[in-house]
């Protein structure tokens, strides 16, 4: 759904709600005529996050639904935030997207501001008071995870606003698979490669086990001035090779009787016209 | 205590009447279809508070500080907003209003206002003839 539109020139005196107004007016017709509106392309989705002894494992799938249909069995759901802070977005994917690139940018003016590497926190304030903003509206619940000059940290932020601070957090519809690997192995101060089989395992639990998910298992690992982005780490759904070749071979149709029939056609008019390409 | 300010001073709900064109009548080329249920209730649940979102977060900022640094410091602050205000370009030319984004810390900020509703990419401009007659009170 569109957003609201909101001119700068005139510091919020000039709100459009036009998008609001059409929307509104579309649906009430297009129900009397029996279609539905188009649904929102989620990310029904399975992402999690734990703190190791050296930094943070952040890990996602990546199928993309459009109601019960899979729109994108590729994508990528674990965004850019800063060098050091990487961030998981489940719920409306165009959300989820435009959230985390405003912050990225917002972040990015205000460590040239500052001079120094953002924090984590700083990240988690903006995305908090915004969304808290638009109260819900838009739909992003967020795993925000980074190393910076106070160590590793790792927070699950909702669409209403509000924020966890936690050793481990998962977000999305299969959030509750990945919480039961997570609160059946989890440790404090695991090695990487066994916070990394942790992470794998909860995300594998949340593709096998929840519709919403599915597809590979993205891994990122954050450390204190390295980032492992790990696209993908497991291919747990290849998709199946065909064994035989369904071509028929060329005769094994039979020709009954054959027809020919020439055209004559002569040219009458030849004009050439040449493309503006000024 | 502070709070009850805050919330009392909110800015009240303006512009949702009817915007009567020339003639009095909804100018429908201009603001787009009217019906009354829209002049009457918000068409969006967050139409109220986002309009008034940038004045009542500039209330609340001055209270604070009013309570912090006595009355001097909003009233200077406002005195400075009232100034960099009027430094605008031509009627229909869009102005950066550089100043008042600096006075605002809102220079290092990028928010919606910013990425949709570009004024550059505006697909509306007024006549600059008519717009400066009506600037000048001539029309």
């Amino acid at each position: 759904k569109c957003p609201l539109v909101v001119s700068r020139t005139f510091w919020g005196k000039n709100i459009k709600c036009v998008c609001f107004y059409r929307n509104a007016l579309l649906e009430a017709d297009i129900n009397k005529l029996g279609f539905s509106s188009p649904a929102a392309r989620k990310t029904g989705t399975t992402i999690c996050g734990v703190v190791y002894k050296d930094g943070v494992v952040l890990g996602a799938d990546t199928r993309a639904t459009e109601g019960m249909v899979v729109a994108d069995k590729n994508c990528s759901k674990i965004h850019y935030i800063s060098p050091n802070i990487y961030c998981c977005g489940a719920g409306t994917a165009a959300d989820t997207e435009m959230t985390t690139q405003i912050i990225s940018s917002n972040l990015e003016l205000h460590s040239l501001s500052t001079g120094r590497l953002p924090r984590v926190t700083t990240a988690n304030r903006m995305l908090k008071q915004m969304l808290f903003r638009y109260q819900g509206y838009i739909g992003a619940a967020l795993v925000l995870g980074g190393v910076d000059c106070n160590g590793p940290h790792l927070y699950s932020i909702y669409p209403h606003g509000s924020t966890d601070k936690l050793p481990y957090v998962t977000m999305g519809s299969g959030s509750l698979a990945a919480m039961a690997v997570f609160e059946d192995r989890y440790r404090p101060n695991m090695e990487e490669e066994e916070a990394k089989r942790l992470v794998r395992d909860a995300i594998a639990a949340g593709i096998f086990n929840d519709l919403g998910s599915g597809s590979n298992i993205d891994l990122c690992v954050i450390t204190k001035g390295k980032v492992d982005y790990l696209r993908p780490h497991d291919m747990a759904n290849k998709k199946g090779v065909r064994t035989g070749s369904y071509r028929y071979k060329h005769g094994t149709t039979g020709v009954l009787t054959k027809a020919v029939t020439p055209l004559n056609l002569e040219v009458v008019e030849e004009s050439v016209q040449t493309m503006d390409t000024s | 205590m502070f709070l009850k300010y805050c919330l009392k001073d909110s800015v009240p709900v303006t512009g949702l009447c009817p915007q009567a064109g020339s003639y009095g009548v909804q100018d429908s080329l201009r603001r787009g279809f009217s019906s009354v249920k829209n002049e009457l209730l918000p068409s969006h649940p967050l139409e109220l508070s986002e309009k008034n979102f940038q004045l009542n977060q500039d209330k609340m900022n001055f209270n604070t500080l009013r309570n912090i640094q006595g009355l001097h410091a909003p009233l200077k602050l406002q005195m400075e907003y009232r100034a960099a205000r009027q430094i605008q370009r031509l009627p229909f030319l869009p102005s950066s209003n550089l100043a008042l984004d600096t006075l605002r810390g809102s220079d290092d900020s990028i928010g919606f206002e910013d990425i949709l509703n570009d004024p550059v990419q505006s697909e509306l401009m007024g006549d600059p003839h008519i717009m400066t007659e009506y600037k000048l009170g001539v029309l």
